[in-house]
């Protein structure tokens, strides 16, 4: 058999190829993924904060986070790994009558896809977050099912389960065109070498618009950056993830954790969003961060900042995912457009993926998945991003 | 508990300062005002300052320069570096044993704005570099600002007790490294335009083009400079062995902060790790405070340091062994001894020749890396950027210096300002008091003379003061290249000595010494030594060893004289009389008997494998070599994998023992992937950022 033939082609080791890589081995599969970094997650993964929820509204993302969510939370007991799995929750702050309303009228169609999140009064939730500010807090709601890992260490778990099934990494290859013949995809072709495929997976993150063109196909992903924060660890004391989505002039919504390691994460949205690929760390991101933080969490003002990075949120128009297949060109598929949510989509997206291109449930999936699809109507927004 | 201050030196004034109590896990202790926490601990005989959360094992001090965080304790409830902390009455300070936990605080009422402040030039620290270029740059009229972390100016020049080599004319040489410190801080200090902040720390260089600085340990300020000078000196390597990590395992320059700016006797008694100038003067350091030192190992077959720093430390009576190397940091919560042993041409160990010498600490003096990352990144968000001193390129401070002063003039000129061309000869200067230590030539001894002065100085160094202070001009070096060796030239010019002894005094090799055989019957010569040690120490009528120039025992001889003035700066200089046949030959006079540096009987093997690559996170060697032996070439992965580097010293000291383990492995170094380097340089409370007022 030629060395450089495969089932399938996986362009990006990231937070969403990664997983795939280890769920089309674990199918038989022979797969190459393609990575231009140096090693696995070198990309968005690391950067992200490493969040888990399935408290979306957008019946899509709850279906594949849900599936994420198991595949996170038993790793260690199936695989041995440690991937840093905390199910602490996650927590929307309310300090003001808008986002009350917000939360309480999301709950509803949460609550109708029997997702596991209440409201609660502030009396209620302060026993769930007990170092939050007080004053003026009206509730909020939790979630006990989500949670939150290690984004680094499960791309490599990922990547270790999918090397035990024969799956191929190739790093610091950079992908230069996708080959087509007769309306189907046949190979990659990068600054290395040639690859022949039948299916090729654009998993390219914040590059998957350019990897699309490269395919002859517009998908409408724009990457634009948000900054993080890791603080030094300190002992235990806050469970849940906390996010507050008011908007001040200058920033949307952040959110922070202690993570596995006692450490604080944190991360803001900036607004306007801040659009390109720049990645490189701003003056603005902490004493605008610190202060949003410290009003809703006093105690923090006291907790040393480590490190700060910048990462990218492949954003689409209306902050879904596009997955699935391309007119035209059959064999290709998206993975794309995860609008920030790659990492805890991922696994989930792999379980589905796999059904579909390798036809054992096919059906399921492309039904999960069709409302990702890239021909959508991008003009819906959802809800809560 | 016994006080282990400094009660005397012989070169540092010992001040008068307020007292007060503070406590250590809840027992009264004494401070001093402006101690920082770590020097207070020290000084009450507390080397221990906590069990690291992660594997319970002792931690102490080894940075002592705010770089790492391995020194932390619990102040008042929150975790801070005991050496950056200034220890204030009644403080409760406790060990770190666990993850700490986060005090509670009440809402904060108002946030400050973020003070934003445009300079002309951003000076990131107020050592030999920044300093001379912010001389340069207030002789302008450019408005500039030195930030620096600790709480005084002058950097490394406040720990140097030894006077300075390199060029009278250029950089201060024959003044002792504390008071070209002062000298420098006193003039910056003349310029209206130039402004210092004391504790004060950067942190980051942003792709806005603005450096974050923690102001006096508390204001968040942005700097926006039109140019930035880094001038941040250089952190000391690290060199993994067995016990590596244990107290009183660190660097020689946190010795020499702990000893010459702190005024604390941190250890009985030391070793060495490393025969270049830093760890040379470390051990000369250790002497001067009263240290017993052990001995010291350079695994090169020569020391790459100064000879005659090398030579200095040999004739005070500590052996120092060349192709040797460490094995060993021995002791179960703080050193107790160290194992070394010789080593082949391949730099393995020779079994059997493994020796171990008790000692309460081991000094590691390996090398420096540049602290550079505030310049690459400046660099890299386009900033018009400097770099000058170590950080630029590690040489001695006396280059530093001279490399601060062309910066300054630079900088000037990039401003627009109107600063002459910068001579070409400066440069000259620059790249030869950068250079290495040279070939060793001739001591010179002059003959047929009744008085005369005897140069045990042979090696080619950058150095000239002798040559300044002689009154009848017979000292002299090319001036054209000041690296070459002194030449005595009486007889060609006619003159004769007058014993006037100032280059006895000057020279900072204490390489001089004077022979007079006038009024001396034909078998004796009296000969004028050089001494930095207590006046005290020695008497009149007194019996002394006396050495030659490597240190090899010539005899006993009498003191006749010591005499100090203010013209010898605090150096003694001891008239010996000695044979004839000997005079021309001694160079020093025995300080540390030889009981102090003779091994155990047995040597100690450790039997643990406790090679520490990451101190923060508690990484071994072991562990990084298994995983690139894996394959892994991505420093990164390496990063993910173990959290090597993940610490709050951001890989400091692992990144280059990474590198280390690669090149050890025959790994080439073009197929590593090295770190992304991320801001923050330095830790600080979000609350600082936040600009929580207080």
């Amino acid at each position: 058999m030629d060395k450089n033939v495969y089932d399938t082609i996986i362009i990006g080791a990231g937070s969403v190829g990664t997983p795939l890589a280890w769920q089309l081995a674990d199918a038989g599969q022979k797969v190459l993924a393609l990575e231009q970094f140096a090693s696995v997650g070198q990309g968005s993964n690391k950067e992200a904060i490493g969040g888990i929820r399935a408290t979306h509204s957008d019946p899509a993302k709850i279906s594949v986070c849900l599936k994420s969510i198991e595949i996170f939370s038993t790793w260690r007991e199936k695989y041995g790994d440690d991937i840093g799995w905390q199910q602490g929750g996650y927590s929307f702050v309310a300090y003001r009558p808008e986002e009350e309303k917000t939360l309480k009228d999301l709950l509803t169609v949460q609550k109708q896809f029997g997702l596991d999140i209440d409201w609660y009064d502030k009396r209620e939730f302060l026993k769930i977050i007990p170092s939050l500010n007080p004053d003026g807090l009206i509730g909020g709601t939790f979630s006990p099912g989500d949670g939150s890992a290690s984004p680094m260490l499960s791309a490599l778990a990922f990547e270790k389960q999918a090397k035990l099934r024969g799956a191929e990494f190739h790093y610091k290859e950079t992908v230069q065109g996708i080959a087509r013949t007769n309306g189907r995809v046949s190979g990659v072709i990068t600054d290395k070498g040639t690859y022949t495929a039948g299916m090729v997976v654009n998993a390219a993150g914040p590059w998957g618009g350019v990897v699309a063109k490269m395919a002859g196909v517009d998908a409408p992903v724009n990457p634009d950056s948000h900054e993080g924060g890791i603080t030094e660890p300190v002992a235990p004391f806050l469970k849940p993830m906390v996010v507050d989505i008011r908007p001040t002039a200058d920033s949307a919504n952040y959110y922070f954790y202690q993570h596995h390691t006692g450490q604080i994460i944190f991360c803001i949205t900036p607004n306007p969003p801040i659009v390109g690929f720049d990645h490189r760390e701003t003056s603005v991101f902490l004493p605008q961060v610190a202060r949003r933080m410290l009003e809703i969490m006093p105690c923090l003002q006291n907790i040393k900042v480590r490190r700060t990075w910048r990462g990218s949120y492949p954003m689409t128009p209306d902050g879904a995912p596009i997955v699935g297949e391309v007119d035209g060109l059959e064999g290709y598929f998206n993975a794309i457009g995860m609008c920030g949510q790659g990492y805890m989509l991922g696994p989930g997206l792999a379980v589905l993926l796999r059904q579909w291109l390798t036809g054992e449930n096919a059906a399921e999936a492309k039904k999960i998945l069709a409302p990702l699809s890239l021909y959508r109507d991008f003009g819906k927004k959802e809800k809560l991003k | 508990m016994q006080d282990y201050r400094l009660k005397a030196h012989p070169i540092l004034p010992i001040p008068e300062r307020e007292k007060f109590e503070f406590t250590w896990k809840g027992q009264k202790l004494q401070a001093q005002a402006g101690e920082t926490i770590a020097t207070a601990l020290f000084a009450n005989g507390i080397r221990i300052f906590g069990y690291h959360p992660k594997d319970g094992s002792p931690q102490g001090i080894f940075c002592a320069n705010g770089q790492c965080a391995q020194c932390t304790v619990i102040a008042d409830g929150l975790p801070l570096k005991s050496c950056m902390t200034l220890v204030t009455p009644g403080m409760a300070v406790e060990p770190v044993t666990a993850l700490p936990k986060l005090p509670d605080a009440p809402p904060v009422k108002k946030f400050k704005p973020t003070e934003t402040l445009q300079v002309d030039c951003l000076i990131i620290g107020g050592g030999p570099a920044g300093l001379s270029a912010a001389i340069e740059l207030g002789q302008r009229g450019v408005q500039a600002l030195v930030v620096d972390d600790k709480h005084r100016l002058g950097g490394k020049l406040v720990l140097q007790t030894h006077r300075f080599f390199g060029s009278i004319n250029a950089c201060y040489a024959g003044t002792r490294g504390i008071d070209i410190a002062t000298k420098l801080a006193d003039d910056v200090a003349k310029f209206p335009s130039v402004t210092a902040w004391l504790n004060s720390t950067a942190v980051a260089v942003f792709s806005d083009q603005k450096v974050g600085v923690v102001r006096d340990g508390k204001d968040y300020v942005l700097i926006e400079p039109k140019t930035i000078l880094v001038a941040t000196g250089a952190r000391e390597k690290s060199l993994t062995f067995k016990g590596n990590t244990l107290p009183g395992v660190y660097g020689a320059g946190a010795f020499q902060t702990l000893v010459n700016r702190d005024l604390v006797r941190c250890s009985e008694r030391l070793f060495i790790i490393g025969g270049g100038n830093v760890g040379l003067i470390a051990g000369y350091h250790a002497l001067q405070a009263g240290i017993e030192v052990a001995g010291l190992v350079e695994a090169l077959p020569e020391c790459g340091g100064y000879k005659v720093h090398k030579d200095k430390l040999a004739r005070m009576g500590v052996p120092v062994m060349t192709s040797h190397t460490v094995l060993s940091a021995n002791g179960t919560d703080s050193v107790e001894s160290v194992t070394i042993a010789a080593i082949d041409k391949d730099w393995k160990p020779i079994p059997g020749t493994e020796k171990t010498f008790a000692c309460d600490t081991l000094l590691v003096a390996v090398g420096l890396d540049p602290v550079d990352e505030f310049y690459k990144k400046a660099k890299e968000f386009g900033m018009t950027a400097f770099a000058a001193g170590d950080a630029d390129e590690v040489a001695e401070a006396s280059a530093a210096m001279f490399s601060g002063k062309i910066r300054g003039l630079e900088i000037a000129r990039a401003l627009g300002c109107d600063a002459p061309d910068i001579p070409e000869d400066w440069f000259r200067t620059a790249e030869i008091l950068k250079s290495r230590p040279g070939e060793i030539t001739h001591e010179t001894v002059p003959e047929d003379e009744e008085v005369y002065p005897v140069l045990h100085c042979s090696q080619e160094i950058p150095c000239n003061p002798c040559t300044s202070v002689c009154s009848q001009g017979a000292i002299v070096i090319d001036d054209v290249d000041i690296r070459k060796v002194p030449d005595y030239i009486s007889k060609q010019i006619g003159k004769e000595c007058i014993a006037c002894e100032k280059c006895v005094t000057i020279c900072p090799g204490l390489a001089i010494t004077l022979v007079d055989l006038r009024k001396q019957d034909e078998h004796t010569a009296l000969v004028t030594i050089p001494y930095e040690f207590e006046k005290g120490s020695i008497q009149v009528g007194d019996y002394v060893t006396v050495l030659n120039t490597v240190g090899v025992a010539l005899g006993s001889v009498e003191v006749v004289r010591t005499r100090i003035a203010k013209t010898t700066d605090r150096t003694v200089l001891v008239k010996v009389r000695a044979p004839r046949e000997i005079a021309n030959q001694i160079a020093g006079i025995e300080i540390q008997n030889k009981e102090v540096s003779a091994p155990l009987e047995q040597y100690v093997e450790r039997l643990t494998d406790d090679l520490i690559v990451c101190r923060c996170e508690r990484v071994t060697l072991a562990e990084i070599k298994a995983i690139i032996q894996s394959g892994v070439y991505d420093m990164n992965e390496i990063k993910a994998i173990t959290r090597a580097g993940m610490g709050a010293c951001g890989g400091k000291t692992c990144g280059s023992l990474i590198k280390r383990a690669f090149r050890e492995l025959g790994t080439p170094m073009s197929e590593v992937t090295e770190n992304v380097v991320r801001p923050l340089f330095i830790e600080a409370p979000l609350g600082v950022f936040a600009g929580v007022e207080k």
